[in-house]
């Protein structure tokens, strides 16, 4: 048992930092810092970066442009990645659509799209949920209809992230009304310049928009669409919310939080002394800093396990790095609300256009610490984390 | 970054599982608790034979040469049994003063003995108002000729009762918190002046009060420095509260697989209990804690050997505190899973949560070591 990086991973974080530290633009670096919103030309600008460098799908496999790396080494890329900060790959092309083609496509598929993935020249969203469908994806009700050489789609998807952005949409319709639940739903791609369908903002209670509801009114899709086989979409779906159990996480993301609430705290006062100098606020940031410790060391161990074992068997500790990852994330943007007590109360109304002429940056916390009680609501809510662990741990 | 342990390792850890399978049943353990002492000759000399008492010692001095990994795989097989022996008086505590600070004469007089299991020790430490704080020393040596005298009383010393040889912090010289002028000495249980009233603690252990009334030892009873010990005493106590993080593990894991197995088979409304989602929810928040306890007790097991002593310190403190928050969620939680049987001492479950409990209140409670890691470099 050795918990420290060994030489030649030493090595590769330095590499992997210094190149985040002389390519990041210094207004995305910021701007992340202060917890505001990317506009779509910074994300991409980034994302091409990364992607010259050849780390734009870093964890696919080499033929398809990835790097071949350790899982230690993919660990060490997200944290440091987190940390920089700078924008983490588009989750949606990247982690998700991508893997279920070079996975389940056929190889049309992969030319066509794989590539527009790595280059972001196709910007792609998710459409799982349903206005009915949240923790119970299965009873979608989204369908798509053979008619001559097309899908026909009706339908409402909802949680529809950065789809105001989006060129493509994965989608699970139900293409087998008759079938039991999990069992006729396919897996679709869809252009969203398709005739019949209409994004439309949901704002959130920080002010943001970042999701959408994605309207489908008879939508012809050609049937090339489909991914894999009709009617297996389901096991498509699991396959893709199984790949990323260990980023979710998110512990670079927590540390540089924490680095940025003891900048603050040092430099406002409270009774004449600087925050962090109070014992009480203290501590509360020394329990937050232990359990990212501790999660931190988890998932090294889940990514250990993952590195040994391959990805096939789940370890059940993945559900422990969503519900503490999720936890320790909010508990940073609440320590952060503290920190800044009454002056988070002004409301910046432009503040989430991506402008940079926006008011000062305290106007952005209150919106992060409202925004990030997602965390625990998105990917899997931590109660359905929970029924994972009974299942797989106490095998009840 | 490696996880897994050598193959040596998991020999060892085969055996040491397969000993206690054997002979430590919670029905052996009731009996073990009513010998002499409150625990049983005849495990420690299995233990012995096993190489176990032997295995932090070099090989010089008669030992494996085994490192913090090897008493973490020890302590927490000790822990899942809930095993009564004076492991970590004897072992880990006494025989780390011994390894870490003791010359060779006195690694010579005492070493064997531990680990052909012929002998055991106790840390006399704690007093009246010294709580947590190491530095805080009230009893005295004071010099006499080419020896020592030493007055003071200790408190709740673990095997304090059966222990052949304690071994005593006393203050040579300076105020009663100084960090400087701690000593440590060995003192025989026999010796003219030692006096102590033995009693069970509440996890089933044995303790003593021990009085020591103008004891007189000589020159060779002093471990290293006696007017500058306490970085030894930190980095001894430290190697304890490791010791007990990886000990606490193995409690919980254990009151965990316990409480699971429990709400399957037991029946109200006419379906098991672990089919109620309010039950299954905090069996999997038990998880989580549990698994949060295990990565902090690798993390001070590997901080058992950093260079410097206040990054270890700090690494083992955090633990500590993670330690201590699962250990009393996972310990009282399982008590409220199994309901009125938990409540019960023939029920094994109840005495997880009592040694869990008094691990959180040995050598610093969560909001003790919290307030280091509070004053310290931070982790992140």
């Amino acid at each position: 048992m050795d918990l420290n990086f060994t030489r030649e991973e030493i090595a590769f974080r330095d590499e992997v930092r210094q190149f985040f530290k002389d390519n990041v633009p210094p207004a995305t670096r910021q701007k992340l810092q202060e917890g505001r919103h990317l506009s779509k030309d910074e994300m991409v600008t980034w994302w091409r970066i990364l992607n010259k460098k050849g780390w734009g799908v870093s964890h696919w496999p080499k033929e398809y442009g990835g790097t071949g790396w350790t899982s230690v080494q993919h660990f060490i890329f997200n944290e440091e990645l987190q940390m920089a900060p700078a924008p983490q790959p588009l989750a949606f092309g990247v982690s998700m659509v991508g893997p279920v083609i070079y996975t389940f496509g056929n190889e049309e598929q992969k030319k066509k799209y794989l590539p527009r993935i790595a280059t972001v020249e196709d910007w792609w969203c998710q459409g799982f949920s349903e206005p009915g469908s949240g923790s119970d994806l299965a009873s979608l009700k989204t369908k798509a209809e053979r008619k001559g050489d097309k899908w026909i789609v009706n339908g409402q998807k909802t949680w529809t992230t950065l789809a105001q952005h989006a060129d493509m949409i994965f989608c699970l319709c139900r293409t087998d009304p008759t079938a039991k639940k999990q069992s006729g739903i396919s897996f679709i791609l869809i252009d969203m310049k398709s005739k019949g369908i209409t994004v439309r903002p949901i704002q959130t209670i920080d002010g943001g928009h970042e999701v959408n509801e994605v309207f489908f009114d008879d939508v012809e899709v050609p049937l090339e669409n489909l991914v894999g086989e009709e009617n297996k979409g389901w096991d498509y779906a699991k396959f893709l919310l199984g790949n990323e159990r260990t980023g979710i996480a998110r512990v670079g993301v927590s540390k540089e939080r924490i680095r940025r609430i003891k900048e603050l705290a040092g430099k406002i006062e409270s009774g004449g002394k600087p925050v962090l100098q109070g014992q009480k606020f203290r501590e509360k940031l020394a329990a937050v800093e232990i359990e990212l410790k501790a999660l931190e060391l988890t998932q090294l161990r889940v990514v250990a396990d993952e590195g040994k074992h391959g990805k096939g068997k789940p370890n059940p500790a993945s559900s422990v790095l969503k519900i503490k990852g999720s936890e320790i994330q909010q508990a940073t943007t609440e320590l952060l609300m503290e920190v800044i007590g009454p002056f988070a109360a002004p409301y910046d109304e432009h503040g989430d256009e991506g402008s940079n002429e926006s008011m000062d940056w305290t106007a952005q916390i209150a919106p992060s610490y409202f925004n990030n009680r997602k965390v625990s609501i998105y990917g899997g809510s931590n109660e359905i984390q929970r029924n994972i662990i009974t299942k797989a741990v106490l095998g009840l | 970054m490696d996880f897994d342990l050598t193959e040596e390792q998991r020999l060892l850890k085969e055996s040491v599982d397969g000993l206690l399978e054997n002979s430590y049943d919670f029905d052996s353990r009731k009996k073990y608790a009513k010998e002499n002492g409150g625990w049983s000759k005849t495990v420690w000399s299995k233990l012995a034979e096993q190489g176990l008492l032997g295995l932090p010692f070099s090989e010089e001095d008669g030992g494996f040469g085994a490192g913090a990994v090897e008493t973490m795989i020890v302590m927490e097989a000790l822990g899942r049994a809930l095993v009564l022996e004076p492991y970590l008086a004897t072992v880990v505590l006494c025989g780390g003063f011994l390894r870490r600070g003791g010359s060779a004469a006195q690694k010579a007089a005492h070493i064997p003995g531990i680990i052909d299991g012929s002998k055991t020790f106790a840390f006399a430490q704690l007093e009246k108002n010294s709580r947590y704080d190491l530095a805080d020393v009230a009893t005295t040596a004071k010099k006499k000729g080419d020896g020592w005298i030493i007055d003071g009383e200790k408190f709740v010393v673990l095997n304090g009762e059966t222990a052949d040889t304690f071994i005593v912090t006393a203050r040579t010289k300076g105020g009663q918190r100084d960090r400087n002028g701690v000593g440590v000495f060995l003192v025989p249980a026999n010796a003219k002046g030692v006096s102590k009233k033995g009693y069970p603690t509440q996890d089933g252990l044995h303790a003593a009060d021990v009085t020591f009334t103008g004891v007189e030892v000589g020159a060779d009873a002093a471990i290293g420095d006696p007017e500058n010990a306490l970085p030894l005493i930190e980095q001894v106590v430290d190697d304890a509260r490791i010791a007990l993080c990886a000990e606490a593990v193995g409690a919980m894991d254990e009151s965990l697989k316990t409480t699971g197995e429990y709400i399957k088979t037991r029946k109200q409304f006419g379906v098991p209990i672990g089919s109620f989602q309010v039950l299954q929810h905090r069996a999997a928040d038990m998880f989580v804690a549990l698994e949060q306890a295990r990565s902090m007790a690798m993390f001070a097991t590997m901080a058992s050997d950093f260079d410097k002593a206040d990054e270890r310190a700090n690494a083992v403190a955090a633990a500590k505190v993670q330690i201590g928050k699962s250990g009393k969620f996972v310990g009282q939680q399982a008590i409220q899973l199994h309901g009125g049987i938990g409540m019960t001492m023939e029920a094994k479950i109840g005495h997880y949560f009592k040694r869990l409990t008094m691990i959180e209140n040995t050598f610093g409670d969560a909001d003790y070591h919290l307030a280091r890691v509070s004053d310290g470099p931070g982790l992140v």
